[in-house]
């Protein structure tokens, strides 16, 4: 034992005193004498826990064989109650399989294998000093043979080298994607393009939209886009319609945003841009679901709570001719979530 | 007869294999390795083995699985999604659930085993870390288990996202905003991530090769080093009568340890295999293909990833700003990626930290008792109080709905708890750990409460305690207990700070915040003064018992101890 114990003192000096004869600590009372299993002692007892494990091992068989059985007897056909009885025949048959062969072994191992501790003794990591003295003297010569010390020229040279030869690795990634350009703030809405149901495509007239109601938006001819889910991913919106009495603040700057009351918002999440999906009528809160944010559609979505911090962006709309409702133009800021070069936009 | 033709057999393949591998010279050095037993070192086992199964059961998913994101319409056994348009990806991932007999269990044994190995490996990382097993020479050891856990985690949120259903889509849609958080490179980044704008049709593929290859291949590499460590520098062992310092006490690799881990792996994968046959996980034809618009309520990560969604929604919104035209998303950058960096940096640290501390620099091969080691216990206890609060902040809203509270107050408790219960957890805990060392002594001092109650001729009433045996009491008086370290003088001659003066006092302040609460274990004077200061224990005088009683008893109280008189 290389522990040693700190000095410390000791509650009466007197009592120390008395007994300066006693160690500091006490002594490994070393392994305590080992005690006989039955199965050691007892050869019924022996024979019984031979007959468990092989009882164990023809269970595991068992199971192997009814995983078999049940793959061929219960086949899926698409409804779910077939594929639970599949997925259940096959699995508690392996689960068996497996279970009672582990079992089995370990128990073997408990029962019958030798339970006597071994002792090992440990040896320090650390090399011995001529060791270390003679590995020291390898690389002295190994460096001295390549007469890296003496050349610092090759030395500095290969170091550059061995500096600059990953970057063409780096390079490499570079078709990994475009460069981001402006795309973050573009969406598919401008001028007169129709707003539609999520998803079926279907117009929108502005008198089908009653008070309190609310829809999920994507532009027309989204389908007919080269990229439709990366389109979708922005110009996803959500249309709810409220008495504009409601609204507690008013921007004459946002004047004419909305028709009667029917306000169009972005619902990609100004956070990490989840799905702004969640409204809740009474309090015309919206509400993301993956980390709480909340918007007040009376404040214009601003930020009432959670981790964002940005409102969603409004899109501007009106009715066209035939009273349905239509964008006046792209969102006037970028959508989703932030990122480094949009700044104040 | 055919004992002896398959013992020749045998002798042959032998023979054969040793002349080509020298294979005798590594049966001798490792099949009696020796390991001690304990249960708690069976954690890091359950880890090894549901990875193994992740391997087994991933291959299988793969000979099917198509890591395509082209748009396809499903026509399959599953009626309801018919004619739905889809990835390749879910679509084969629908096939693998519906038409392949076993698919749906082996997908399910491999979500479930994801979630077993990830929460293996923490658990395993608190047995090390609590034991104080990370500390020289294993400290390397230690890296590569932090390492090891961080690839698990990249291994599931690769895995999550490869059926393309809509719940791992809105996953891919917050790793997305968390890339484009990262200041400057961050939507570069994104871009070449999703090889353009989210979500693209290269995603899939790209996570499935590192899913599949990258991944797993480091993980293999890392398991073997870390296991190689562990048989280099032999298990720990706890303490207890026989075991030191200097020697590792078990059982020899072969045959038991084969048996029984061996046995062990079969135990894991049966019960990973009845879980996965009866419990349903990830029904992604109830979530439906990914599509940008639609989300629902209640999304869950798998559990690991759950303190840093709770993290996203703690943090609160205000930390966003501009400045000279570059936006900065603290909201996001600090839940998602700082602080999982300065957690795993704290953690790579914490070995080395602990021994600037306690200036050890001796090699430890037996494992503390958490109680014996307070501050660190109460450290530990503190980092899991943490992650746990932000891990159930990530459920903040099936709590509100479940139990009919506001999410605002809720996520407004974790946001406080955050910051308070962890210091709480840290003193708590070291009070229970220094109460258990008490009682340690009490115990090592005074023996095991008997229940007999004894009355002297003076009237006089007391417990018999029976006295602990050597064997028992070696387990409470084993360990030592590190005293702050002393700070010597800080000045020269000339009343000038020392070089690195300023250092050692932190050091010395960091070492008084570590053991200034300190029990010593009891000591041989300690116990002889008890037995002889009117302790109650039947005590078989030793000669040397005899000396000291005999010397001065003290008057009054002096209980002769029973089977002393």
């Amino acid at each position: 034992m290389t522990v040693d114990h700190p000095s410390r003192p000791t509650g009466s000096s007197e009592v120390a005193a008395r007994h300066d004869a006693l160690p500091d600590s006490f002594d490994n009372p070393g392994l305590p004498a080992h005690r006989h299993r039955m199965a050691d002692t007892d050869p019924v007892a022996a024979s019984r826990a031979e007959r468990q494990v092989v009882g164990l091992f023809a269970l595991s068989a068992a199971g192997t064989i009814f995983a078999m059985v049940a793959y061929f007897v219960w086949t899926p056909e698409g409804d779910f109650a077939s594929i639970k009885s599949s997925t259940l025949g096959v699995g508690l048959g392996m689960a068996l399989s497996l279970f009672a062969l582990g079992v089995g072994a370990v128990h073997w191992a408990k029962t019958l294998m030798p339970d006597a501790e071994v002792v090992e003794e440990r040896h320090a990591l650390r090399g011995t000093e001529d060791e270390r003295a003679a590995a020291l003297e390898i690389l002295r010569i190994g460096g001295e043979e390549s007469g890296i010390g003496r050349r610092p020229l090759i030395r500095n040279s290969l170091l550059g080298a061995l500096a600059l030869f990953p970057l063409p690795g780096i390079v490499l990634l570079r078709d990994l994607g475009p460069l981001p350009g402006d795309v973050l703030t573009h969406t598919l809405w401008e001028e007169g393009v129709r707003l539609t149901r999520d998803p079926t495509g279907t117009r929108i007239k502005a008198s089908e939209v009653t008070l309190g109601s609310v829809y999920h938006v994507i532009p027309e001819g989204l389908g007919d886009a080269e990229h439709p889910l990366e389109e979708k991913a922005k110009a996803a919106v959500l249309l709810v319609r409220m008495d504009r009495s409601n609204m507690v603040v008013n921007d004459p700057a946002r004047e004419g945003w909305d028709v009667d009351g029917i306000y169009a918002y972005s619902k990609i999440c100004t956070h990490v841009g989840c799905p702004v999906a969640l409204y809740e009528q009474q309090t015309h809160h919206l509400l993301c679901p993956c980390h709480q944010s909340t918007f007040d559609v009376t404040q214009y979505c601003k930020v009432i709570f959670g981790p964002a911090k940005r409102p969603l962006p409004q899109l501007p709309i009106t009715v066209d001719d035939e009273g349905y409702l239509v964008a006046q133009s792209d969102f006037t800021e970028p959508v989703g979530p932030s990122y480094w070069e949009r700044g104040d936009r | 007869m055919s004992q002896t033709t398959t013992t020749k057999a045998a002798a042959g393949t032998a023979d054969w294999l040793d002349e080509r591998l020298g294979l005798s010279r590594s049966v001798k050095g490792i099949a009696r390795k020796v390991f001690p037993d304990h249960w708690s070192f069976m954690l890091g086992e359950v880890a090894l083995y549901s990875f193994i199964i992740l391997l087994i059961s991933g291959t299988f998913l793969t000979l099917w699985y198509v890591p395509s994101m082209t748009l396809t319409t499903y026509e399959g056994a599953y009626a309801p999604l018919n004619g739905v348009e889809m990835s390749d990806a879910m679509a084969s991932t629908l096939h693998i659930s519906f038409d392949i007999r076993g698919g749906l269990l082996m997908r399910q044994i491999h979500h479930w085993s994801a979630l077993l190995f990830i929460a293996a490996m923490a658990v395993h990382m608190f047995r090390v870390f609590f034991t104080g097993a990370f500390r020289k020479p294993r400290e390397l050891n230690w890296i590569l288990g932090v390492v090891l856990s961080l690839m698990g985690l990249g291994a599931g949120f690769t895995g999550y996202s490869l059926p393309d259903d809509l719940l791992s889509g809105n996953g891919l849609r917050i790793i997305d905003g968390v890339v484009k958080s990262i200041p400057v490179i961050g939507t570069y980044t994104s871009f070449f991530l999703f090889g353009g704008e989210f979500p693209g049709e290269s995603i899939i593929p790209r996570l499935f090769i590192i899913h599949v290859l990258l991944i797993p291949g480091l993980i293999l590499a890392l398991i073997g080093a870390h296991v190689g460590l562990v048989a280099l520098h032999k298990h720990t062992q706890y303490p207890g009568p026989g075991r030191t310092n200097g020697n590792v006490v078990g059982f020899p690799l072969m045959p038991v340890y084969m048996a029984k881990a061996g046995g062990f792996f079969f135990i894991v994968f049966g019960v990973v295999a009845l879980v996965a046959a009866t419990v349903q996980i990830n029904p992604i034809w109830n979530y439906g293909p990914y599509d940008p618009s639609p989300v629902s309520a209640g999304t869950q990560p798998d559990w690991y990833i759950g303190w840093i969604d709770g993290g996203l929604r703690l943090m609160p919104g205000f930390t966003e700003f501009s400045l000279l035209g570059f936006t900065m998303s603290l909201n996001v950058l600090v839940p998602a990626l700082i602080i999982p960096g300065v957690v795993t940096g704290v953690l790579i640290a914490y070995p080395f930290l602990e021994a600037w501390v306690t200036g050890d620099k001796r090699e430890h091969h037996l494992l503390d008792r958490p109680r014996n080691a307070p501050t660190r216990t109460g450290l530990g206890v503190m980092a899991i109080v943490a992650y746990g609060i932000m891990w159930a902040a990530a459920g903040n809203d099936l709590m509100a709905t479940a139990f009919g509270l506001s999410i605002n107050d809720l996520t407004w408790l974790f946001r406080t708890g955050l910051f308070i219960a962890p210091p709480l957890a840290l003193i708590i805990t070291r009070r229970i750990c220094l109460g258990l060392q008490r009682k340690d002594r009490e115990l090592a001092l005074h023996g095991h409460e008997s229940g007999t109650i004894v009355r002297t001729a003076e009237g006089e009433f007391y417990e018999v305690h029976r006295p602990l045996t050597d064997t028992e009491r070696w387990i409470l008086v084993q360990h030592e207990s590190p005293e702050p370290l002393e700070l010597g003088s800080q000045v020269d001659s000339n009343g000038v700070d020392k070089p690195g003066a300023r250092k050692e006092r932190l050091r010395a302040k960091v070492s008084r915040f570590f053991f200034e609460q300190r029990v010593e274990p009891v000591t041989p004077t300690e116990l002889a003064a008890s037995h002889h200061d009117g302790s109650h224990e039947i005590i078989e005088p030793t000669p040397e018992h005899a000396a000291i009683e005999g010397s001065d008893r003290p008057t009054g109280h002096g209980h002769q101890p029973v089977g002393g008189s």
